[in-house]
Order: C-alpha cells, then sequence, then structure tokens
C-alpha cells in the first residue's frame, strides 16, 4: 500500500471527461512525475488531490485512511500541498510571516515573533536553506526564493505530500539545480513528491517514478530505470515521435534585421547581430542575462542608451507602433498579460494589430480568423470563442496568428514554447521552419537548450547582457553553449 | 544560497525612506509658511489649532489605512461622521449623559462599519459599490434622524474635547481629544505590525488567494477592518461634534477623499499590501497645514484646492520615482 492512493478517479465537465478511471500511487520519500500533454487531465487530477474540486468516482487513500479534502486549505491540513506556478506568496509579508501564513504563533491575537522565527528557521533548514534573511519582505527575493519560502510553509503546517505544478518553467539553470536539492532533501525526509513537468530531461534526473496520462486516461505507471525519451514521448502522444525537431534545409538571403553595439538601460549591455530572411536565430542564455530586454528594446517596448538597429531600410530606434508597420512581430513571454487580450475572442485577437482606421467589421475578422485557426490547427469551438478558455498551446498559436496576419516578415519571439503540450511544440516548430523556408526571418529566445540546437541554424549566447558571436547550431552541443552562457 | 535579488538590499528600509521624505515634505511646506507668515503661524497657538485640526482626519485616516492596506475602500466615512454628531445631539437633547451620548456616536459608527464590512462580504459585490451606496444611505439617515435639519444641543464638557485650550487648563498643552488621537494612532500602528489581526490585513491586502489558501479568515477579517474603521469614524465624529457643537447632516461632505488622501500621501497601495500608519498620519498633517496656512495667508479656497491636488499626484509620482531609482541601483 502506497503512502497516497488514488484508485479509479474519474471526473466529468458537463458532457466532456475530463479523468476516467485514474489512478496514481506514491509512496514516501519518492518523486513522482505526473507527465502528460496539456489537457491530459494532470491538472484536473492535481486539483482533486490538492481539494479544489471533487471527483465523481473513485478513492482517495492517504496513509492507510480514507481521504476526502473540501477545499485547499483542508487538503493543507490533511497534509497535500500544492505549489502552483503562480507562487502563492504575500510580498509584503516577511519570510517568517510568509512562512507562518494562517497559523500564526500569537497570545491573545500578539505574535510571539522568537516562536515564529524558530519555525520558519527549522521548516527553511530542513530544505538546506537556513541562511535565509526572514525579516525580509518576500518581494525582495527572486522567485527562486520565494517558491521555497512556499515549500517551507507547506513543510511547516506538516504536509507529507507536496505537489510541485511545473516549478522549473520560470527559474534560471542554477535555481532548477537548487531546487533539486530542495526536492532531494524532501525526499530524504520522507515527504511524497509529485512532480509535474514538461521538461523530459528533469523527469530524467529527477523523478523515481512517473505515471502517464492521456486525454483525461490512465496510460500507465513505470520506474525511470532505463526509460527513454522516445518511451515517454510515445506514452504521452500515443505516437512515436522520431524527430521532435524540424529543421529544412533552408536558404538565407539579405540581412533584413541587424543591431550593432546596442546598449540598453541597463540591458542589453552590447549586442551585435545580423538576422537574415530564411534564418533562424536562437538566443541562448540564462533568465535574468539580458534577452528578453533585447527582444524588447528592437521592438521598442523599452529604451535604448546607443547602438544602432536597422529593420530592412529602416534605421535607427522606433515605437512598437512603427515597428509593426516595418513588419516586425513581438511574440511575448508573458502570453496572458502581454501577449494576448485574454478576454477578447480568437477573431478580435488576430487582427487586432492590423485594424485599420474607420469601421471595425466582425464578419472579417471572423473570416481571416477561420483562415488562421485552419492553417495553424487551434482547437477551439470557432472564432468567437474567448483566448481564455483555450489551452496553452491553442492561445500560443492565437498570439503566433497575430503576427502572421499582420503580415511580419521578422518574427521575435520571446519563448515561444514555455508552458505548451509536446503536441503544440511540434506544431510550433513545423511552423517555424515553413516561415523560414517562405524567407521570413525569426529570433528566438529559449531556456530550453534542446530546442535552439533542434530548429536553429545559429544561437548566440547572452551573458550578462552581452551576446556571443553566433554559433552553428547543428555542430553545437548543450555543453559547449552553457559554457559560453555562464563563462 | 546568495539570492542575488538582495545583494541589493536597500540601506534604508523602504518605509523608512518613505517617512523621511514626509517628514522633510511636511518641514518645507510649515517653513514655507512659517517665512510667509512669521508673525502668526510659528506660533504655539497656531501649532495647537493645527493639531486639533487634524485630529479628525487622522483618526478617519487610522481605519481608512487598514482598509487601503487591505486592498478595499470605505467611502462612507463621511456621511458616517455627519450620522455620528447627529446621534451624539438627539441623545444629548433626550438628557442623556454626555459619556452615553459619547458611546451611542462610537457604536453608531461602529455599527454602520460593520453593516459594510457584512455587505461586502456577503454580496460580493466590491467594497468601492457597497460604501458608495452606503455613502448615500448614511447621509439619508443623518438627515432623517433631525428632520433635515441641525440639531441643537445643550452644552456639555463634550464640547471641549477638541476645543482651544482656557488659560486655567493651559498645563495640558493641548486639548484632550488630540492627546486621544495619538494614543489611538500608537495602538493602531502596533496592533499592524505586531498582532495577528494586522498580519492578515497585510496578507489580505498583498495576496488574497494566497491567504485564502493558509486559513486566513478572510470575510470575518475584512468586517474587523470594516467595524474599526466605523468605529474611528465614529470617533472622528465625536471631536467632529466637538468642534461644531451642533448635530449637522450636511457635515463633511466629501471627508472620505480627505482621509484616502491622506492615507496615499502616507505611501499606501490602492492596490493593497503597502501603507502605515505614522505615513497616514504625517500624510493628515501635510494636508492641514496646507489648508491652514492657505486660509491664514488670504489664499482663496480655490488656490488651497488645486495645491493639495497637486500635492496628492506629486507625493505619489515622487513615491514611484524613489521606488525605481531604487530597484535599479
Amino acid at each position: 500500500m502506497s503512502f497516497l492512493e488514488l484508485t479509479g478517479i474519474t471526473k466529468r465537465f458537463g458532457a466532456t471527461l475530463a479523468l476516467d478511471n485514474v489512478n496514481l500511487a506514491v509512496n514516501s520519500g519518492e518523486v513522482h512525475a505526473l507527465v502528460g500533454e496539456n489537457g491530459s487531465g494532470k491538472s484536473t487530477l492535481m486539483r482533486i488531490l490538492a481539494g479544489a474540486l471533487r471527483p465523481d468516482e473513485g478513492q482517495l487513500v492517504l496513509n492507510g485512511e480514507s481521504y476526502s479534502p473540501t477545499s485547499p486549505l483542508d487538503a493543507r491540513k490533511k497534509g497535500v500541498a500544492m505549489i502552483h506556478q503562480e507562487l502563492s506568496i504575500c510580498g509584503d509579508l516577511s519570510v517568517t510571516e510568509n512562512v507562518l501564513l494562517g497559523m500564526e504563533e500569537h497570545k491573545l491575537g500578539v505574535l510571539s515573533r522568537r516562536k515564529a522565527e524558530s519555525i520558519a528557521r527549522d521548516a527553511l533548514a530542513q530544505l538546506g536553506h537556513a541562511d535565509l534573511d526572514l525579516d525580509q519582505p518576500a518581494k525582495y527575493y527572486s522567485l527562486a526564493t520565494r517558491q521555497l519560502i512556499e515549500i517551507a510553509r507547506a513543510i511547516a503546517v506538516g504536509c507529507r505530500v507536496v505537489i510541485l505544478d511545473e516549478p522549473t518553467s520560470s527559474l534560471t539553470r542554477a535555481d532548477v539545480e537548487n531546487l533539486f536539492r530542495v526536492v532531494e532533501k524532501l525526499k530524504a525526509s520522507g515527504h511524497a513528491i509529485v512532480y509535474i513537468t514538461h521538461f523530459l530531461d528533469e523527469i530524467h534526473r529527477i523523478a523515481d517514478r512517473m505515471t502517464v496520462l492521456r486525454d483525461g486516461k490512465f496510460i500507465g505507471e513505470r520506474s525511470m530505470d532505463g526509460v527513454t525519451d522516445q518511451v515517454i514521448v510515445s506514452m504521452m502522444v500515443g505516437r512515436d515521435i522520431e524527430e521532435v525537431y524540424v529543421r529544412s534545409k533552408r536558404q538565407t538571403s539579405d540581412v533584413i534585421l541587424s543591431c550593432e553595439e546596442v546598449i540598453g538601460n541597463p540591458k542589453p549591455a552590447k549586442v551585435s547581430f545580423d538576422l537574415k530572411k530564411g534564418q533562424v536565430l536562437g538566443i541562448a542564455g540564462l533568465n535574468g542575462s539580458g534577452r528578453t530586454e533585447l527582444l524588447r528594446v528592437i521592438f521598442g517596448l523599452d529604451a535604448v542608451k546607443s547602438g544602432k538597429i536597422r529593420v530592412g531600410l529602416f534605421e535607427g530606434y522606433d515605437s512598437p507602433k512603427n515597428r509593426w508597420r516595418q513588419g516586425v512581430g513581438l511574440l511575448s513571454e508573458n502570453r496572458k498579460e502581454e501577449g494576448l487580450a485574454i478576454n477578447l475572442s480568437i477573431a478580435e485577437n488576430i487582427v487586432l494589430s492590423s485594424l485599420r482606421p474607420g469601421l471595425v467589421l466582425p464578419k472579417d475578422a471572423t473570416v481571416s480568423a477561420k483562415k488562421w485557426i485552419e492553417r495553424l490547427a487551434i482547437k477551439c469551438q470557432g472564432p468567437d470563442q474567448s483566448v481564455r478558455a483555450l489551452s496553452g498551446g491553442n492561445q500560443q498559436k492565437v498570439a503566433l496568428a497575430r503576427m502572421l496576419h499582420h503580415g511580419v516578415d521578422v518574427l521575435l519571439m520571446d519563448e515561444p514554447t514555455r508552458g505548451i503540450d509536446v503536441g503544440s511544440k511540434e506544431q510550433i516548430y513545423r511552423l517555424i521552419d515553413e516561415l523560414a523556408i517562405e524567407g521570413k526571418a525569426v529570433l528566438v529566445v529559449s531556456s530550453y537548450l534542446p530546442e535552439l540546437l533542434g530548429i536553429c541554424d545559429q544561437i548566440c549566447v547572452m551573458n550578462r547582457g552581452e551576446l556571443s558571436v553566433p554559433l552553428d547550431a547543428r555542430t553545437s552541443t548543450q555543453e559547449s553553449i552553457m559554457q559560453v552562457a555562464v563563462g | 544560497m546568495v539570492d542575488q535579488s538582495l545583494a541589493k538590499k536597500p540601506i534604508i528600509p523602504k518605509g523608512a525612506a518613505n517617512l523621511i521624505g514626509l517628514v522633510i515634505a511636511l518641514l518645507v511646506i510649515f517653513g514655507f509658511f512659517c517665512w510667509k507668515l512669521p508673525n502668526s503661524f510659528p506660533t504655539a497657538r497656531n501649532i495647537e489649532t493645527l493639531a486639533r485640526q487634524t485630529c479628525i482626519v487622522s483618526l478617519v485616516a487610522l481605519g481608512m489605512t487598514y482598509v487601503i492596506i487591505s486592498g478595499a475602500i470605505d467611502l462612507s466615512v463621511g456621511s458616517i461622521l455627519a450620522f455620528v454628531t447627529m446621534v451624539i445631539a438627539a441623545l444629548l437633547i433626550k438628557g442623556y449623559n454626555p459619556w452615553i451620548a459619547a458611546l451611542g456616536g462610537l457604536l453608531a459608527g461602529a455599527l454602520c462599519g460593520f453593516i459594510n464590512g457584512a455587505l461586502v462580504t456577503s454580496l460580493k459585490v466590491g467594497p468601492f459599490i457597497v460604501t458608495l451606496g452606503s455613502l448615500l444611505i448614511v447621509r439619508g439617515v443623518a438627515k432623517w434622524v433631525g428632520n433635515e435639519q441641525s440639531l441643537y444641543p445643550p452644552k456639555t464638557w463634550l464640547n471641549s474635547l477638541l476645543a482651544t485650550l482656557d488659560d486655567s487648563e493651559k498645563w495640558k498643552l493641548l486639548p484632550v481629544g488630540v492627546y486621544i488621537t495619538i494614543l489611538c494612532a500608537i495602538a493602531m500602528g502596533l496592533m499592524l505590525k505586531y498582532t495577528r489581526f494586522g498580519r492578515h490585513v497585510v496578507a489580505i491586502g498583498s495576496n488574497e488567494q494566497a491567504a485564502r489558501l493558509c486559513g486566513v479568515p478572510i470575510n470575518w477579517t475584512y468586517i474587523k477592518i470594516f467595524t474599526l474603521t466605523g468605529l474611528f469614524a465614529g470617533l472622528g465624529g465625536i471631536m467632529l461634534f466637538s468642534r461644531l457643537t451642533v448635530g449637522d447632516p450636511t457635515v463633511a461632505v466629501g471627508f472620505e477623499l480627505d482621509a484616502i488622501a491622506a492615507v496615499v500621501i502616507g505611501g499606501a497601495s490602492l492596490a493593497g499590501g503597502e501603507g502605515n500608519i505614522a505615513g497616514s498620519i504625517l500624510g493628515a498633517m501635510i494636508m492641514t497645514t496646507i489648508r491652514a496656512g492657505g486660509s491664514q495667508m488670504g489664499l482663496h479656497q480655490y488656490v488651497q484646492e488645486i495645491l493639495t491636488g497637486t500635492i496628492i499626484v506629486v507625493a505619489v509620482a515622487l513615491d514611484r520615482v524613489r521606488v525605481r531609482l531604487q530597484q535599479r541601483s
């Protein structure tokens, strides 16, 4: 009998069967990866486990006892905590206060500071981070540290099951290593960890076993020993994918975007590169190295201190509005807040940047949207559906469709495949390849090196705001690029 | 692990830097009027007047600080103030002891606040709408109490709470109401920082979802916050009655904006999470000084209004610039 056992879990939303007789068993002292594409039912299953949803059928057993949480708070009290991608931290409270939030040590309402500090210190020490300054407001800390604080909070309430939902999606490589050490400590102290991720290398690295879901169904449970990427991917998508990355032979021609010693405020520190028509140029580097800032500077969202930016025949710094006119499009890394108008429909989002002055006829938008929905295989009910209801992968396709509908020649893409499922990723790689063959120029920023190595022609590495000379993506390896990134 | 984001930890904590800025601003404004009005402004008598005038807005701002830190807003406090003066006057006319009348005023204020809180948490229509409604309702009830007329009660010791001291009472230095305000401010400041309730207020304003997940009683905390705000509006109402000596249902129209302005000048963010009592009191003092100085210089009221409005926008803009500079360095 495992520490945590979910058997025969079924959940319906109206007519759709989100989970169909799914099982999950996690032992204490084990890291159990939960794998599946977006829409496979992972998050529904985890929301049931964490108390946000109730299953229609099936049993949950925790530590030999029946477990049926009525709310996330109730789940926490019963020993199950979920650490979401969007962290639950109160930035204005100190580290200690965040760890003890909701279970404050007090006498008649007056806080006992010393006791609180020792509890927070103990929890952080268990994670190997006893050296944190406990009095600072949490907002002064990096994302990685805030995540740590949230894990400490779960331990402090005595949670034995910790669910980590895509914990590394916005961490730097160094922080990821740090998180893995924390997970190892949790494991060593007998916690059961459910680990959700899109990164296959992380699963190999950290998980002991995995459970794969597809279309709401339980596909299988495996020990991680000797499981290859191919096996995982084929379990996830139900077919064998030989080569996920797509890179045809491409013809490059004239330079269409070039930067000469561009310096931003404060990043990028110094950047020069040329991007040719028909070329896919990757920008690798750590988070915070200035990659996003470079794209923003080129697109006119951030100020530039000095240097030359040339787009086709246009020279100099320009506003986003003019960049669109010059045929440059930016795909933001922040899809929900910056990339899309989340409450508008698919059609409205697609035509947003290309609206002409004067009357806007909804029919025209619908007609154009239908074309892009078909071309990019966007899964939706129709062009009038709100973007909010789409999965991450399909939202990303809508954002891409806007640039394509606008007819841009230069595509600046910031983390185009962040947080989206394998199937959508592959479609986006294929699309990038097609665009390059058509003669468009693509600049891709990504934290995921295998992706850059797989789809780009050349890769530059950003390090503390400075961009390296381009390396040939076909002959480079992850190691050779990381060398440049951390050097 | 050395967290890089902390390497640039500010030498002066953000809160303290903000307070220092406010004190400097207050001194500059005070100094300006001292320079313009050398004979009347820097006198003990004038400072006493300033202190008295700051009291009411400060008391209301105390509650408002909690409301704004929690990410909510209370537009009804001006109306509550008027209602409370009517309740006190009515009770005095009926022959009740001044203590009972004052207690009645406090309870009336707290009750209004409690109802605000209960409606905000049960109806889920948001504090702006609920208190916009109660702004009108409470004002209406205040007029109803006196049949649209002011009430003229007999004179009692309540009237001396915030009155200029007689010569025989000079040893007190300041009227009792000023001391009450100071004590309340200290109590509210300590409560915000050192009690579970105070930390829950900050937690809710900072990230309500997180607070709920961790078991912070959101609704109960909001009810407490609004009741507290009503209670302090009640106390402000007592002070206002002391100055007016009558119950006036049309007084303090737009007063909620003064209180909000004081809190915002004091460094609070309307988005919640940020704000502190000392800042709000300084904000109230800055506004009173401008008003008093302006009217003593014989400036038209429109000049004072334009000045106060400018100060609000400039104060918040400067704070944003300071935060941005701190983040950059």
